[in-house]
Formats: C-alpha cells, sequence, structure tokens
C-alpha cells in the first residue's frame, strides 16, 4: 500500500496567540502501527484532532486516507478515533453504546463488537460508568474497530491504565493491525512499550515535527559510538545528535549506518527506540526527517552526567 | 489473548451514502429520553391540577356568572377563585423557560462537558447530521407538548373570558394561548441550545437561558407587542370592554395637551359641585372625562380590538419561529466550525 494515511503539509494550529502545531511536514503510509511521541504540549493532540476533523487548521492542509480532506465524509467513514480519558456515555449500558455507536455510522459488526465484549468479559447491561477505567478503553477501542475502519486513531490510549491493562489493550491494537490490516496512529508519552508496537515513530518537540520515519530505517540510521570523553568533541563536525558525557568515556548518538567507518579507540554499538527517542528529546533541535533538505542538524548540546 | 477476525472490509467508494436521518432519531431519543420524560411528568401535574381547579371554575361560572356582573358571580366565582387563577396565569409564565431550559441547554454542553463531543463528532454521520438530528426533533417535541398544553389552558381560561374578567390580550395570557405559548417554548429551547454551544457547561447554559428568557419575554410583553399593526384611534369613550388599551391623550383645538395642563384643569373639577344620590352618598355631576369634554377637551385613545388576537398570535408565533431557527442555525453552525 502507497498511500499515505495521514498527510500533511505547512499544518498548523493557533490557540489564541499560541501556536500549538506549527509548519508540520508528515505522511504517514499506510500499514503501519505509527507512535506519535513527545513531550506534553509538543502538540500531539492537536495534530490527531486536526487529522480526525475535530480542529481545524489555523495554516496548511491535512489529508487522510490517501487525500480526503480530514473532517470529511469519507474521512469520518474510515477513521475510528479514541480519545484521550476514552469520552462515552456514562449513564448508558454497553449494549446501548453498541447500538447508539451503530446507528451513528455506515458499517458496524455488531457480531465482532458482542463477541469482543464477551471475551472481555464486559457485561453488555452494564453501565459504561460503572466499568473500569481498562474495560472503559476496552469498550471503547472495541466500537472504533467495530466500525471496521482503516484508520485508527488513538489518543494516549493507555495512558491512564494499569500495566496489565495496558498490555490488554495494546494487544487489541495489535491484533486488529495484523489480522485486518487497519493503520494504527497512536500518541503515547509512554516510550516503554514502543519498541514492541510501534514500527513507524514521529517525533514531536514544541509543535514542530522532529524526527519521522519507519522504526527499522531510523534504528539502521543511529549508532552509538563510545569513547574517550577527551575526544567527543572530535566529531562535533559530524551528524551528532546527542552527547552523553561520562568522567572517562563519552557515548555519541551519531547519525550513522553499520558500514560507516569508526574511528580508532571508539566503539560502535546498535541502539534501541527508548534511547534513541529519548537522545532526540534531549535535543529538540535535532531533527531526522525523511527526504532531503528537511532534516537539520544542529550543534548537539552536552549532558554531562 | 486472541482476536476475533473481522470479515473484509466493503470496497471503500467514493459517493458514499450518508448515515439515514431515522437512525440519528433513535440516538436522540435514547439520550434524550429521560428529560423528555420529566418534562412530560412536569406538564402532566400541571395538567391534572389545571384540570381539577378548572372544572371548578367551569362549574362556578356555569352556576353563578349568569348575568355575568352578579353579585353571586362575584362572591363565589371571581371572588373565590380569582387570585389562584392570576397566580397560576404568572406561574405558567415560566413554563415554556424551564422546558427550554433543561432540554436545550444541555443537549450540546453536555457533550462539551464531558468531552463526549470527541466520541460523538467523529463517528460516520458527520457532525452536521448529529447536530440537526438532535435539534430538529427535540424542538418539535418541546413544541408539540406545548401546544397541547396550551388547548388546557385555554379551556382553563375559558370561564374568565366569559366572564369579562381577562381580556385575551391581558399579559399574563397572551402568550399562554394560541400559538404564542409553543412558540415561546420553541425560542427558549433554541436559546437554550445555542447558550450551550456557547458556553460549553450545563448548569451555566441553564441559568443563561433562564435569564435571555426573561429579557426577551418582558421586553415583548412591555414594549413590543403593541407595535405588531398599527392601533386604532377613538375619541369619546365608546370603547369596546375587551380592547386592548394601548394609549391615551387629550387635545383641544386640534392640538396635544400636556399631562400637566390636564392636571391643572382637573383642580377645577375637583370643586365641582357635588349632588346628594342617597342618605350618605354624593356624587360629582361629572366623571372626570366627561368634565374635560365639556370643557373643549377631545379624549383620544388607541387600542387594538379583540379581534386583532389572531393577527397577533400570529405574528408573535412568526417572529418567534424565525428567531428560533436563525438561533439553531446559529447553533448548528458553531458546531461544524467549533475546533476542538
Amino acid at each position: 500500500m502507497s498511500m499515505n494515511v495521514i498527510e500533511a503539509s505547512g499544518l498548523g494550529k493557533r490557540y489564541g496567540s499560541t501556536w500549538a502545531l506549527r509548519e508540520c511536514m508528515l505522511a504517514i503510509p499506510a500499514g503501519h502501527v505509527a507512535a506519535l511521541v513527545g513531550p506534553n504540549g509538543a502538540g500531539k493532540t492537536t495534530l490527531l484532532n486536526l487529522a480526525v476533523g475535530l480542529a481545524e487548521p489555523s495554516a496548511g492542509a491535512v489529508t487522510v486516507l490517501g487525500g480526503y480532506p480530514a473532517g470529511s465524509a469519507a474521512a469520518l467513514d474510515g477513521i475510528a478515533f479514541v480519545a484521550q480519558d476514552t469520552p462515552l456515555y456514562q449513564n448508558l449500558p454497553a449494549a446501548d453504546m453498541l447500538h447508539l455507536t451503530r446507528n451513528l455510522n455506515r458499517r458496524f459488526d455488531q457480531h465482532y463488537a458482542q463477541a469482543r465484549l464477551a471475551e472481555l468479559g464486559i457485561p453488555l447491561n452494564r453501565k459504561t460508568g460503572k466499568l473500569s477505567g481498562g474495560q472503559q478503553a476496552q469498550l471503547a477501542l472495541t466500537l472504533g474497530l467495530a466500525r471496521r475502519p482503516r484508520l485508527l486513531v488513538l489518543d494516549e490510549p493507555v495512558a491512564m491504565l494499569d500495566p496489565l491493562a495496558r498490555h490488554d489493550f495494546m494487544a487489541t491494537v495489535l491484533a486488529a493491525a495484523a489480522d485486518d490490516g487497519v493503520s494504527v496512529v497512536l500518541s503515547s508519552h509512554v516510550l516503554a512499550e514502543l519498541e514492541r508496537v510501534a514500527d513507524y515513530l514521529i517525533l514531536l518537540s514544541r509543535g514542530r515535527v522532529q524526527v519521522a520515519g519507519e522504526v527499522e530505517d531510523l534504528l539502521a540510521s543511529h549508532r552509538m559510538l563510545t569513547g574517550p570523553a577527551a575526544e567527543a568533541d572530535k566529531f562535533a563536525e559530524r551528524p551528532v545528535v546527542h552527547v552523553r558525557r561520562g568522567q572517562a568515556q563519552a557515548h555519541l548518538l551519531v547519525r550513522a549506518t553499520v558500514d560507516d567507518p569508526v574511528p580508532p579507540g571508539w566503539e560502535a554499538h546498535p541502539v534501541g527506540l527508548e534511547e534513541l527517542t529519548l537522545a532526540y528529546l534531549r535535543e529538540p533541535g535535532a531533527g531526522a526527517l525523511p527526504g532531503p533538505a528537511r532534516g537539520r542538524d544542529t550543534q548537539p548540546s552536552e549532558v554531562t552526567r | 489473548m486472541t482476536a476475533l477476525t473481522m470479515p473484509a472490509r466493503p470496497k471503500h467508494d467514493a459517493g458514499l451514502r450518508p448515515v439515514p436521518w431515522r437512525r440519528m432519531g433513535w440516538v436522540t431519543w435514547r439520550q434524550h429520553r429521560a428529560a423528555l420524560a420529566g418534562v412530560a411528568a412536569f406538564l402532566g401535574a400541571l395538567a391534572v391540577y389545571l384540570w381539577l381547579t378548572g372544572l371548578q371554575m367551569h362549574h362556578a361560572e356555569a352556576a353563578y356568572c349568569h348575568p355575568a356582573g352578579s353579585l353571586g358571580c362575584a362572591i363565589n366565582f371571581t371572588g373565590r377563585y380569582g387570585e389562584t387563577a392570576i397566580l397560576v396565569s404568572i406561574a405558567l409564565q415560566a413554563v415554556p423557560a424551564l422546558i427550554g431550559a433543561f432540554i436545550g441547554g444541555p443537549v450540546l454542553a453536555r457533550e462539551l462537558e464531558t468531552g463526549t463531543f470527541r466520541f460523538a463528532w467523529t463517528q460516520g454521520i458527520g457532525r452536521l447530521r448529529w447536530t440537526v438530528g438532535k435539534l430538529v426533533p427535540l424542538a418539535v417535541a418541546v413544541t408539540a407538548v406545548a401546544g397541547a398544553f396550551t388547548v388546557l389552558f385555554a379551556w382553563y381560561n375559558q370561564p374568565w373570558a366569559a366572564a369579562g374578567y381577562v381580556i385575551p390580550f391581558s399579559v399574563r395570557v397572551f402568550d399562554l394561548l394560541g400559538v404564542a405559548f409553543a412558540a415561546w417554548t420553541l425560542a427558549a429551547f433554541a436559546i437554550g441550545a445555542l447558550a450551550g454551544m456557547l458556553i460549553r457547561r450545563a448548569v451555566p447554559a441553564i441559568a443563561a437561558t433562564l435569564a435571555v428568557y426573561a429579557g426577551l419575554a418582558f421586553a415583548t410583553g412591555l414594549w413590543l407587542r403593541q407595535h405588531y399593526t398599527t392601533p386604532l384611534v377613538t375619541h369619546g369613550t365608546n370603547l369596546p370592554g375587551s380592547a386592548w388599551i394601548i394609549n391615551h391623550w387629550y387635545t383641544k383645538g386640534g392640538r396635544l395637551v400636556s399631562q400637566s395642563a390636564i392636571s391643572q384643569e382637573l383642580r377645577g373639577y375637583h370643586h365641582a359641585p357635588r349632588t346628594q344620590v342617597g342618605p350618605n352618598t354624593f356624587q360629582t355631576v361629572l366623571d372626570p372625562v366627561r368634565y374635560l369634554t365639556q370643557h373643549g377637551y377631545t379624549n383620544w385613545t388607541s387600542y387594538q380590538p379583540a379581534s386583532q388576537f389572531w393577527p397577533f398570535q400570529w405574528i408573535e408565533g412568526g417572529w418567534l419561529l424565525a428567531l428560533s431557527v436563525l438561533l439553531m442555525a446559529a447553533t448548528v453552525w458553531l458546531v461544524r466550525r467549533r475546533a476542538a
């Protein structure tokens, strides 16, 4: 599949005089579980709200599912969105939430939804407000998936859940992605699970896209170099993302592949996703974006430990 | 954990058929049936009360008020039930406001307050159909219920009108009769819906609706209504009893006379000779109006005759309907452009 599930160009959103998102260039290809990562206030929710049509851009444009304007009928039809804290009608029983969602959509797989809730042990006659946080999240997810969307958008889906509920929730998401080919875009500031879950990473920082790409490519194009601390400055001209300096040794996250030469006295290691993400989060000025001229490598600041 | 495999998705086509309107009907009913039941119970209780007291009034009027001005009528009908009828008609003024505020106010405010709009507005039906599919059936429902209630109130009011105790233009019954009551209820609902969308919280939206409604209703009753059509003007004292008197003035020699000049002239009237008409009763020869007439003043009155009642009802119903449609259109427009 070559279509982009979310495509943004020059996308900006301003609330009052503050830009929540600015000059956002983004193309998330279909068939991925894409993680939108960034510190609080980086613009994750804003970007997702723009993509699902809940917000209107102040600048630029965003299209979904291969070119439909966000919020258009075709876009709404093909996207299931589970908002932060999974808002549902607390006074309705789960069965009525199902019936309500069925009435609000062209397609609704009642059989799937009922079987799924039975499997999860969520009683249909219990009011949504009486369900646990994990069950509410699972109900919201089930309602979304029963619409048989092409894209599932999740805004901080697991932030409020305990580890077990978090694991179960993500298992449902991954099953939908693997078995039914649903593209997934989820925002999270929980980095620990990303490696298991996401195969595409978008890193937002201060309202701008800092890093975007397939996890595999990102990991293959970054190396961790370890060598004498005194020599760390030799890499000042190289595409260094982040420097972590110990007493004797320095650890440099550089943009390099496994084929790039390693200077004498230095060792190169592959990096993990969490490590890579943290390094970029610590260097909001650094960027790694697909395509030419978009990546802007700036001088790294040094973080001494 | 195992996951069920979902059936293959149908081919995605560009020319999507929208979700049918009637599906929204179930959603609206399911989400607002409790509030609608509350309105039905409230109006039902009021109706039972009006029915019971109304029956007594009808019997009393039939038994004692033919002729209407008799002493028996004054004691057994107007004296016994008059205050109740006045209090009831004043209390009923609040009913459209209450219905509008408690049904209209929360419709959108509750969604915005609890965040469920993020669920509702990202479903396949789309915001436009969702909003229209909520507002229109609810508006029709409250208007119809209010319209039915008006029929009962007209029956309740009928002995008073028959006894000449209240004119149809009276400020306290005009908007409880005809189409006005339903129209005011619709307007209150529309105000509530818009207030909920603007304020985004249910309780403040309800309060704002009551305040705006009260302002609009007072302004209409006190200033606006009398300007719907040009009043009739008459001189002399031959006014029909059911007429709604708008204004009253005097002229002398074709020129308008100020109120202070009238007061000046009436000083002479207070010193006019009185005649004894009974053992202890004295009466001035003339009443002040005739006194002034004899002194060359012409008495003018502008009024609306009772026959203007229905034109006035349609005018009031018409502009309230237009206002309601406008407010609801504004609400829909706000929902469409509302950013999360």
